[in-house]
């Protein structure tokens, strides 16, 4: 078979400058408009954004590998920050340690926690519900995944202020080097290690999700270091991503009062919320693969050992997939097929608590407030791969 | 579904060999004369086999000879008299039967690897034929005993070659090793495997690592070996919505009722990521995901309705949708 390719588009922009990561729509329209496969000059790295290429990017997990890293840097010839998670790993190292987190991590276990994460929301929508005007980030999101979360872990109270840090660190290091990473990785040294030190089987209490990955180190399916890196795995990505998720599922829901007002009507529509403004406003924008073989992709010839930027973000808002509204919230949209939690091999595995914690948080505003709307603009967090705000006024009105 | 997939067909027993320690292989033609009705890869007939008994067995024969099917069939001592009574048949013997029908069809992918467990080989044969004249890249790991009780494994080896029909011996090699057959996850392969139920378990245990939705087992039910199990199109009745949906064969619960204009949450579609939780307000499911615990399994109150079906014997399900 022959397979004619021509040169990918060489695209001038950056996606790691100031203005693309506080305002990553106009460009994502502009790269999926590109073509199918772009060159990047700002990071030497190749990029797709169109829902088909990034589908296929996930699903191939053999010639998109993972253990060259998430970053711009390839860590097999240059080693990364921290030993490899699981998401930096391939099969058969990823096989075992996903076994291991599928049998913790899965919809019995996480059906189990909505009992325990119900009253920390009442009590935070309660208060919040007497005000006419709060900060849905820094009084809500943040709060809430922080409250539940690492008592489902079962990490220590000491140390859970270096986890927003940590998770910080983590992902701004799937982007380039730059100020924003440095930044994270002022203090990271002492984050680190306090969070390792979470990870440890002495430091965890008997019954949370931390102990249970502890418990198939003796079935002698992973190695003691595969479960403090899995905890770890669960600790660094727990806890932005769902924080990112709440704030921005309400960024979104503050401006469409008509839907708020139907799910009020219909709370059990609350789950296909959630889905949609992932879909829309996806807190995992976008993380990089590494060729494991000559390939080609959307004609495109790709070289072994490159680097792809998978842009999540922009397959969920492409209308080749989602149509000509692909931009606008829409409840009645099937959303199904999103890739905000990825595809495929590593697609993530908490996912089920991270739609739990967003669904109660949904659940329990809409029983106490009436109307939301925004109270000022919202300000976008400066992150390389994630999207979410810092700040996000809302004005309500109590049910 | 067609009418006529209740209907009985009058057929005779055209040939029998036996291919192997205690399996016996039946070519069936139409007593009339007639083709069979078109089948594919991994259909199963339905087999009166007297005094009220029925039971499955996958074809092993062609889709491309509609002239006749054939069947493998087990002698187990201990079942309830199905194969027993099929052992007993003789060229020339009238049977009933009805179908064929297919409830393990082979799903379009780019790879494939066959896993079959005894005379699970079965329903694998026209597999193996599937992807063979589609060009894809394919693997058969064929477990059994002794060489002497795996039927077919002589053709198969000789017929595709050693390097994709790797024949494993119990007596030989010892019994299957999946940590190595399974252990590497492979990218748009599909696992096909079919036989008794403690493979299948350890199969499913070992796919966990895989992608979601690779792994498309038959399980043949214990007490009828080489009977796959019951599995006709049943009806999903949605409690909410006051809609009755029937799932054929070939769909989902998740597809037929989105056919339908109903809306369920979902994600992976491949029994992994557990998204498509239902609840079940009545009737017994099957479940095939890859992540219920036991108890759940047992408890029989929620199903993942993106692999998940209605167990044999119960024709509907009431599901909270």
């Amino acid at each position: 078979m022959t397979v004619t390719t021509h040169e990918a588009n060489v695209l001038g922009e950056d996606p790691f400058d100031t203005a693309n990561l506080l305002d990553p729509y106009p460009f994502l329209g502009r790269l999926r408009d590109a073509g199918a496969v772009s060159y990047l000059e700002s990071t030497g790295s190749y990029a797709v954004a169109g829902y088909q290429e990034v589908y296929e990017v996930l699903t191939d997990f053999e010639t998109y590998i993972s253990s060259g890293g998430l970053g711009p840097r390839d860590i097999r010839k240059d080693s990364g920050w921290r030993p490899p998670s699981i998401l930096e790993s391939d099969p058969p190292i990823h096989t075992v340690m996903r076994r291991a987190l599928t049998g913790v991590i899965n919809p019995g276990t996480v059906r189990a926690l909505r009992e325990p994460f119900t009253p920390p929301a009442v009590e935070l929508t309660e208060q919040l519900a007497r005000r006419e005007r709060f900060d849905a980030i820094t009084d809500l999101a943040e709060k809430y995944p922080l409250r539940v979360f690492p008592d489902a872990v079962g990490i220590p109270d000491v140390g859970r202020e270096h986890l927003l840090p940590y998770g910080n660190m983590v992902f701004n290091a799937f982007g380039p080097e730059n100020y924003i990473f440095k930044q994270a990785f002022a203090q990271g040294d002492e984050h680190a290690a306090a969070v390792m030190r979470n990870c440890q089987r002495e430091n965890l209490d008997d019954t949370g999700f931390g102990a249970q990955i502890w418990e198939r180190v003796k079935d002698g399916l992973i190695t003691e270091q595969q479960a403090t890196l899995l905890v770890r795995a669960l600790l660094s990505a727990g806890v932005d991503t769902t924080i990112f998720g709440i704030g921005n599922m309400l960024s979104v829901l503050a401006r469409y009062p008509e839907a708020w007002a139907k799910l009020r009507k219909n709370p059990k529509m609350s789950k296909f919320a959630v889905d949609e403004a992932l879909r829309l406003e996806s807190p995992f924008q976008k993380f990089h693969r590494t060729v494991a073989v000559d390939t080609v992709l959307g004609g495109v010839h790709l070289p072994a050992g490159a680097k792809v930027l998978v842009f999540l973000g922009a397959a969920n808002r492409d209308p080749r997939k989602w149509g000509d509204n692909a931009d606008e919230f829409d409840l009645d949209r099937n959303a199904s097929g999103h890739v905000a939690f990825g595809m495929g091999l590593h697609q993530c595995v908490g996912q089920p608590i991270a739609r739990l914690e967003m669904e109660i948080v949904l659940q329990q505003l809409l029983q106490r407030v009436a109307a939301i709307e925004p109270d000022g603009a919202p300000v976008p967090i400066l992150h390389n791969v994630l999207r979410g705000f810092e700040s996000l006024p809302v004005r309500i009105t109590a049910a | 579904m067609t009418a006529s997939a209740g209907a009985t067909i009058d057929a005779v027993v055209d040939q029998v060999d036996i291919v192997a320690d205690q399996v016996v292989s039946l070519v069936l033609r139409r007593v009339d004369g007639q083709p069979f009705q078109p089948w594919q890869a991994g259909a199963h007939i339905d087999v009166h086999v007297g005094d009220g008994l029925v039971r499955q067995y996958s074809l092993c024969s062609s889709p491309e000879e509609l002239d006749r099917l054939r069947i493998g069939v087990l002698h187990v001592p201990d079942s309830r008299g199905g194969s027993k009574a099929v052992h007993a048949l003789l060229a020339g013997t009238p049977l009933t039967i009805s179908g064929p029908r297919n409830n393990f069809p082979l799903r379009e992918s780019r790879r494939y690897l066959f896993i079959a467990g005894g005379i699970g080989i079965t329903p694998l044969i026209p597999m193996l034929e599937a992807a063979e004249a589609a060009g894809k890249e394919w693997t058969l790991i064929y477990g059994g005993r002794s060489r002497k009780t795996m039927a077919f494994a002589r053709q198969l080896e000789d017929r595709y070659g050693a390097d994709r029909v790797h024949i494993m011996a119990e007596d030989e090699v010892g019994r299957l090793d999946l940590d190595q057959i399974l252990g590497m996850p492979r990218a748009h392969m599909l696992v096909y495997a079919c036989g008794p139920g403690g493979l299948l378990g350890a199969v499913e245990e070992r796919c966990m690592g895989w992608p979601p939705g690779a792994l498309h087992t038959e399980r043949f039910v214990a007490s009828t070996l080489g009977a796959a199990a019951a599995n006709a199109p049943f009806e999903v009745e949605l409690a909410r919505t006051g809609t009755t949906v029937t799932v054929p064969n070939d769909k989902t619960i998740l597809e037929a009722v989105e056919e339908v204009g109903v809306r369920v949450l979902s994600s992976c579609r491949g029994g992994l990521c557990g998204t498509c939780e239902t609840q079940i307000i009545s009737g017994e499911p099957e479940h095939r995901d890859a992540v219920l615990t036991e108890e759940d399994r047992e408890a029989g109150e929620i199903m993942l309705v993106c692999v998940s079906r209605a167990a044999a014997g119960c024709p509907r399900l009431v599901l909270d949708l």
